[in-house]
């Protein structure tokens, strides 16, 4: 159940889902780390670069490789 | 001010320019055409008697008071139902017009108790007035004769009187509820002199659909229908006026006061939000602001297991800033936060922003709004460049199709309702996307063309459907979209694909595709077509995507930029919109601008003498992760109740209990303030010099009409806790932090304290190329340059239903009660709604084994609560409801941790659930997570 994950691994799959649609995946990976840097706290970052170092099974393809261009 | 008594020109303005010349008297005088003779001869500076007109009422024509003569004409017509004529000659003062008019009298008053003196309403009785001026010196039909002195009185309302002894069956009552309310509550009974006023089918004003707007009382000429308070205390004796602190409507009152008590709260007929109009909060429900369990001075304790301390404001001042940077120098500058109150002023807000900005050092602030309507923030600056509705309320008047989606605004938004409804009994068409059958699907003259009962959670299913219906089918504005807008063929081809049309939606929604079709169709090709609504759009797991995708379809109908037509949230509380342009949120800098922007950044430097973090903050459901994971240690709470009104409460009362310091600024002791360390009592409207910003954008003054009584107004209070941590403010006035947000925001650039008191309310942008402000926004253009479609995917809440948890709940608002609660519990008006309680559809309850009114067990996968079960039809079967009003019931027991995408908004629309009858009294065994509501209810009203 999503209630399990991290707040921060749960919440970066929701936005990832939101992209799905688009063709292009490395637009729609660019437009996710986009959204992150423009409204999550810094820890909330550490905390999913952590989840990410830690192997993040539960991550979404699109958020993991968004979770990437955070660093 | 002394007491404001507005001119009543005994019939309604028409529109148009003045081009019908009449002579009044001799006094030659203008009106647009179809203006009545009463009208123009009032407008003259010759007021014609008149008992059953009054110009917030169509003309009736019944008292024949107003009787006149017209060259040209026979007779002697009735003023108020003869409209102007080109070059009229007319003569209100004749011998013969003052004989008619005095028999009149007589007859009137032969049949009204002659008790004048001990009348309450004596001095503000119209029929007091024109028989002294009609010059009535005797009546000569004693009470021997047949008469209604003995009828009987209905004291049934909390708040008013029904006197039918002094009733003159003028109507005006049951006209005010039918034109101005419209809830058709009153009838005319009987005929000739058995003719009297009945409120439902025989029924008292309480029992009866009456919804305590005020209306008819305001209507009323005689003391037939009083204030219980005019009664009780006398005639008030002066005016302020100020603005409603409820909803986000943001009505204009007219507080009429007795010395520092308020008598009486008038709707103010030149209201701009308003118009005149008021529900029952606003007119009645004031009681609160000095309520025995108002908190009046700063209390403190270590611990939040010890009893409180009664201190000074210097002691608690000094012990709030002391902990904070405590807190600070052990863990960090972003250990700390605060959170905004969207009941408070804007410059309450600003100044909030502007301590944890400039004192506290980061931007960890973030506001109400957050759990109400931080998507359409969000949705409508993606879409459109700006986080705003597009229209004034006025607006509505010119639909011709109106789309309402997830808001009741006849419980939620009831003077707006009123405005709704007069344009649908008019002409317009109503479609409704709700899973609950609400008022307006049908109501007294009012009926939905469509109402479509979508599933919970599947709204941008259905908007994406009306979008695939306007492209596929060839309504698209294609003129429109291709000079206003930019994005459209990558969404057009997004929307055109199969799975988002009807047929598809229907699987998902539950609604025929059908009727899907044919309400997109009706909403397409409408003319003018406008969408309202409310959290029942924002606060799910896809809020912002929903806000997206009815501005993608407003942008492609054409349907933005002109009176009539587009997207308009309905704001919850009276300063939702204030609070968030006040940058509340804590990426964002007042005006909505970005905290990464270095210019932006730099003009608050500039004026605050401080540097700026570039860094967002925490989202409120952030912080509580991050109090829980022991980052987060110290927050201000200016005027929420978070613990109640937040979901998931578990979660919230641990993560506040992991705190080191809660401050709490509020007027009441809540179920926030039993994990505070602080409590600094806040002030209530009625105390408070500022401004409300509404839904339309409309700013408004606030004027206190007494002191606050606790000593302190609450931009102070953040102001000293600011200077004690480095940063002090220096305001002396609330008209100074308005002239700072002048200066630095560029939307606010013209406005001010002056600006405000001369014209009484202005729409922002209100800018130098926009002085008078902005009533309706992307005329030409829109905010961003270009409108932006947004391909918008459905992606299903995470939060399904299981044969644990098999049906859905959903929670809204009723009249009479007001969010948690904290202020209409307090008030008469727990005599509408005295507990929550859970609807229940009759075909759910019948295989639980629940009959009406049983004590049921509410149970998520959260928690568990309990409150009494309503059967009702107004949800589809497997859809359960309830309010959240009442602490003892706690709705967010059961409520999860999901939240929109974009904004972190909860998803309170959806939640899986369990109902059973209650068979054991309730405790820890009853949550299937073991987890049970622990906080004991916030003290019952009066007690």
């Amino acid at each position: 159940m999503s209630g399990d994950l991290p707040p921060t691994v749960r919440l970066a799959n929701d936005i990832a889902a939101q992209f799905v649609h688009r063709r292009d995946s490395d637009a729609a990976v660019q437009e996710i780390a986009g959204h992150v840097r423009s409204f999550w706290e810094p820890r909330m970052i550490t905390e999913l670069l952590a989840a990410v170092d830690g192997g993040a099974p539960a991550l979404d393809p699109l958020a993991l490789r968004a979770a990437r261009l955070l660093r | 001010m002394s007491l404001l008594k507005e001119t009543d020109h005994g019939t309604p303005r028409r529109p148009g320019a003045a081009s019908v010349s009449v002579e009044i008297d001799g006094t030659a005088v203008q009106v647009p055409e179809g203006t009545s003779v009463m009208r123009a001869a009032s407008e003259a500076g010759v007021p014609v008697p008149k008992l059953c007109a009054t110009d917030s009422l169509e003309a009736y024509g019944s008292c024949r008071l107003c009787l006149v003569e017209i060259d040209g004409k026979r007779g002697t017509p009735a003023s108020c139902t003869t409209p102007v004529e080109e070059g009229m000659q007319v003569r209100t003062q004749t011998p013969r017009l003052a004989k008619l008019r005095e028999g009149i009298m007589e007859l009137y008053i032969s049949d009204h108790p002659l008790d004048c003196l001990t009348c309450s309403a004596n001095g503000d009785c119209e029929l007091q007035d024109m028989a002294g001026t009609v010059g009535l010196r005797q009546v000569r039909y004693d009470e021997h004769g047949e008469n209604h002195l003995n009828a009987p009185k209905d004291t049934s309302n909390p708040y008013f009187d029904f006197d039918g002894s002094k009733c003159i069956a003028c109507a005006r009552c049951v006209r005010a509820c039918d034109e101005v309310q419209g809830t058709l509550a009153l009838t005319l009974d009987g005929r000739g002199f058995d003719t009297k006023i009945t409120a439902g089918v025989g029924q008292s004003f309480l029992e009866s659909d009456c919804v305590s707007c005020g209306a008819c009382v305001q209507a009323c000429p005689t003391a037939t229908l009083q204030e219980r308070s005019v009664v009780e205390l006398g005639m008030p004796n002066r005016t302020v006026l100020t603005t409603c602190a409820y909803c986000g409507v943001g009505c204009s009152f007219k507080a009429e006061m007795r010395g520092d008590e308020v008598v009486r709260m008038v709707p103010a007929k030149d209201g701009g939000a308003n118009e005149g109009h008021s529900c029952v909060k606003g007119r009645f429900a004031f009681g609160y602001a000095t309520h025995p369990d108002r908190v009046l001075a700063p209390l403190v304790r270590e611990r939040i297991t010890d009893e409180w301390r009664e201190v000074s404001w210097t002691e608690a001042l000094d012990f709030t800033a002391r902990r904070m940077r405590e807190i600070q120098a052990a863990h960090g500058l972003g250990a700390v936060g605060a959170i905004t109150s969207s009941r408070c002023t804007n410059e309450e807000v600003y100044v909030v922003q502007k301590m944890v900005r400039a004192a506290f050092g980061n931007n960890n602030v973030d506001t109400c709004a957050r759990v109400c309507h931080s998507p359409t923030g969000y949705g409508l600056k993606q879409t459109f460049g700006t986080s705003a509705g597009t229209q004034d309320f006025r607006s509505v008047a010119e639909a011709d199709v109106i789309l309402l989606i997830g808001a009741n605004p006849t419980d939620g938004h009831p003077v707006f309702a009123s405005r709704m409804k007069r344009r649908l009994r008019e002409s317009a068409q109503l479609i409704v996307l709700d899973p609950r059958r609400i008022d307006l699907v049908r109501s007294p003259h009012i009926e939905a063309a469509h109402h479509l009962p979508l599933g919970p959670g599947t709204n941008v299913a259905m908007v994406n459907a009306f979008a695939h219906v306007a492209v596929t089918e060839g309504l698209v504005d294609a003129g429109f979209v291709a000079e206003r807008c930019e994005g459209y063929d990558e969404w057009a081809e997004f929307i055109a694909r199969p799975e988002h049309s009807p047929e598809v939606a229907a699987e998902v929604t539950g609604v025929p595709a059908d009727d899907i079709r044919a309400a997109a169709r009706l909403y397409a090709t409408a003319g003018n077509a406008a969408i309202y609504y409310g959290l029942g759009v924002t606060e799910h797991s896809q809020g912002s995507t929903m806000v997206m995708g009815m501005a993608n379809l407003a942008m492609a109908t054409g349907n933005i930029g002109r009176d009539g037509v587009g997207v308009n949230p309905l704001r919850g509380q009276n300063n939702v919109q204030g609070s968030c342009d006040m940058g509340s949120f804590p990426h964002e800098l007042p005006g909505y601008r970005h905290v990464s922007d270095d210019a932006v950044r730099s003009v608050f430097e500039t004026v605050w003498g401080t540097s700026l973090s570039p860094q967002p903050g925490l989202r409120i459901p952030n912080m509580f992760d991050a109090a829980l994971e022991g980052s987060f240690r110290a927050l201000f709470v200016q005027g929420e109740d978070i613990a109640q009104s937040d979901p998931n409460t578990a979660h919230v009362h641990a993560a506040l209990a992991a705190m080191e310091l809660v401050v709490v600024q509020d007027l009441f002791r809540n179920e926030t303030s039993k994990f505070a360390h602080v409590l600094l009592p806040g002030t209530s409207f009625l105390e408070k010099d500022g401004t409300f910003t509404n839904a339309e954008r409309r700013i408004n003054r606030v004027r206190p009409v007494m002191a606050p009584r606790t000593g302190m107004h609450e931009w102070q209070i953040v102001g000293e806790i600011a200077k004690r941590m480095g940063s002090p403010m220096g305001y002396t006035h609330p008209r100074e932090i308005m002239a700072e947000i002048a200066a630095t925001t560029p939307t606010f650039a013209g406005v001010s304290f002056e600006l405000l008191d001369e014209v009484g309310s202005v729409q922002w942008p209100c800018t130098d190329a926009a002085p008078a402000g902005t009533p309706i926004m992307h005329r030409d253009g829109f905010v961003r340059g270009k409108g932006r479609f947004v391909p918008t995917t459905y992606v299903p809440t995470a939060e399904r239903t299981t044969r644990r948890f098999p049906l859905v709940l959903t929670t809204g608002r009723i009249l009479s009660q007001y969010n948690v609660g904290a202020q209409t519990r307090r008030t008469g008006n727990v005599a509408w709604h005295p507990e929550d309680l859970l609807e229940i559809h009759p075909h759910d309850a019948e295989v639980r084994g629940i009959t009406d009114g049983d004590e049921v067990s509410l149970a998520s996968r959260v928690g568990t609560t309990s409150l009494r079960a309503r059967l009702s039809d107004r949800m589809p079967a497997g859809v359960v409801y309830t309010t959240f009003h009442h602490p003892v019931t706690g709705a967010n027991v059961v409520t999860t941790e999901h939240s929109d995408w974009a904004t972190n908004c909860p998803e309170y629309k959806v939640t899986a659930v369990q109902v059973a009858l209650r068979t054991a009294p309730p405790g820890p065994a009853d949550a299937p997570s073991g987890r049970a509501r622990t906080a004991p209810p916030v003290p019952a009203a009066g007690s």
